[in-house]
């Protein structure tokens, strides 16, 4: 279920499990966040997302924004454009090198939201 | 000074927000940052509604921008779950950054003005938590036409008429000053007199690199404009515009300030030239006139020797003391205070970021 929270060590910090240990995992994908965008999640770092066969990074992100708007709109403007100084990685790839928020995502996946180096 | 809480001073930087306070406006004691690490080029204080908040107009690198606001003198800060200020879908846009955020008139609280990029205006009618996109404007068949200065394409000013609720003038870069007198329903380009020498057409309709608009305090048809070159003077709402220029060592800069209740007096900190963008002769002052630009007189005491970094367009600010407080700070991070209306200065903070913005208000 969107928001639904992983397992968590004592330091906080989520450990990584394959989608499939989850429970009910058919259709859930996994969701990694960086430290900064922890509190935009309601503490969680880690985030199991239930999507529609056929679902993209956009369809993703919206489910996200449903349950977390604040997150959502760290990671994309209200356009729907990915922001510029954030990468989404799929299962390792940056998704602008594949096929941006059209991107399909599969079950099982892990998406990994992290900042790119930016600022002075 | 009758204030309880003394004179509060927002410092809007490159990397995060600072608070000063001060029961006399000459020592100041200073905390943050606030947002540390978030560009901060707007903030208001709004005093009206019987609280003081703050709002500022934060952009992130890597998770863009946002207004945010404060009840409690930056103790604790409201992001509005869904976004105080965000494009609607149909519009195909994004919100860059922030530039202004404006409180209307004392006797219209709750209204709030946000001038952003790209260029728009944007109205709050619930104390800036969340704005509704000026559709007249956004609209504007000139609007394709309007450009970018080298900071970015930014609706910067936003000058509500106090004794007309129907009247609001903005100024953009580039594009120049727009007029609504119909509460917004439409805008009409309102730069005749003033130059734009960078373009083929030096007096075009608009397309004018207006830098920063403030109206007098006493007669509201009456506003003045730091221009890019150029320093004017309507006396007929923006219809007209005379150049005020006379006396100043130079017309460049990106400040322009008025007195809260004098009419005809008010403040410019000139830099060289367009391409020469620091203080004339690396000596940084504030010039004042109190009749309406036929006169200028020039400050610097308190002010260091010395200065090669610009003062940017809302890196200045007054208060509503008598007499009046006069603030800014430079891109080289030193903040400065005046007590006595620019006669003279002392400094509040050093060594802080890239100045962006200041506002200061009695608490």
């Amino acid at each position: 279920m969107p928001g639904a929270d992983l397992t968590r060590g004592a330091d906080g910090i989520g450990r990584a499990r394959s989608a499939d240990d989850i429970e009910g995992a058919g259709g859930t994908v996994t969701v990694v966040l960086p430290r900064m965008l922890v509190d935009a999640a309601g503490g969680q770092r880690r985030l199991a997302v239930a999507l529609d066969a056929g679902a993209t990074v956009a369809d993703l992100l919206d489910r996200l924004g449903e349950q977390h708007p604040r997150l959502e709109r760290r990671v994309r403007d209200e356009a729907g454009g990915l922001r510029r100084f954030v990468n989404v990685y799929l299962d390792g790839e940056e998704v602008r090198g594949l096929a941006g928020p059209a991107t399909p995502v599969r079950p099982g996946q892990e998406i990994r939201i992290l900042q790119s180096v930016a600022g002075g | 000074m009758s204030a309880p809480g003394g004179t509060l001073l927002a410092i809007g930087t490159k990397k995060g927000l600072w608070l000063a306070r001060s029961d006399d406006r000459r020592s100041w004691s200073v905390s943050g940052p606030h947002w540390l690490m978030h560009e901060v080029p707007s903030v208001a204080i709004d005093t009206r509604a019987g609280r003081t908040r703050l709002l500022v107009g934060v952009r992130s690198e890597h998770w863009g921008p946002t207004v945010a606001h404060s009840d409690d003198l930056g103790q604790t800060w409201v992001e509005p779950e869904r976004g105080a200020i965000r494009f609607p879908s149909d519009s195909g846009a994004a919100v860059e950054r922030i530039w202004q955020l404006q409180p209307d008139a004392p006797d219209r609280p709750g209204v709030v003005w946000a001038g952003c990029e790209p260029i728009s205006v944007w109205r709050s009618d619930d104390g800036g938590e969340h704005f509704e996109l000026n559709r007249a404007l956004w609209d504007h068949p000139h609007r394709p036409q309007w450009g970018a200065g080298y900071g970015g394409a930014a609706a910067h000013s936003i000058a509500p008429s106090p004794a007309d609720p129907d009247t609001v003038h903005v100024a953009m870069s580039t594009g120049g000053v727009y007029r609504t007198t119909d509460g917004g329903a439409s805008w009409t380009a309102r730069n005749t007199g003033i130059s734009a020498y960078f373009l083929p057409e030096p007096n075009p309709e608009f397309g004018q690199c207006v830098h920063k608009i403030a109206r007098d305090a006493e007669v509201s048809e009456r506003l003045y404009a730091q221009n890019h070159h150029g320093v004017y003077r309507t006396d007929d709402a923006g219809d007209t515009w005379k150049s005020i220029a006379d006396g100043l060592p130079s017309d460049f800069g990106f400040v322009m300030l008025t007195h809260p209740t004098r009419g005809g007096t008010a403040w410019v900190i000139p830099l060289k030239a367009d391409g020469e963008r620091i203080p004339p002769e690396g000596r940084l002052a504030v010039h004042r006139t109190t009749d309406g630009g036929q006169t200028w007189t020039r400050f610097d005491s308190g002010l260091p020797h010395q200065e090669f970094n610009a003062v940017l367009r809302d890196a200045a600010a007054v208060d509503t003391a008598d007499p009046t407080g006069v603030y800014f700070g430079t891109r080289g991070g030193e903040v400065h205070a005046s007590a006595d209306e620019g006669a003279s200065f002392t400094a509040v903070a050093a060594h802080l970021p890239d100045v962006l913005c200041v506002r200061a208000a009695l608490i």
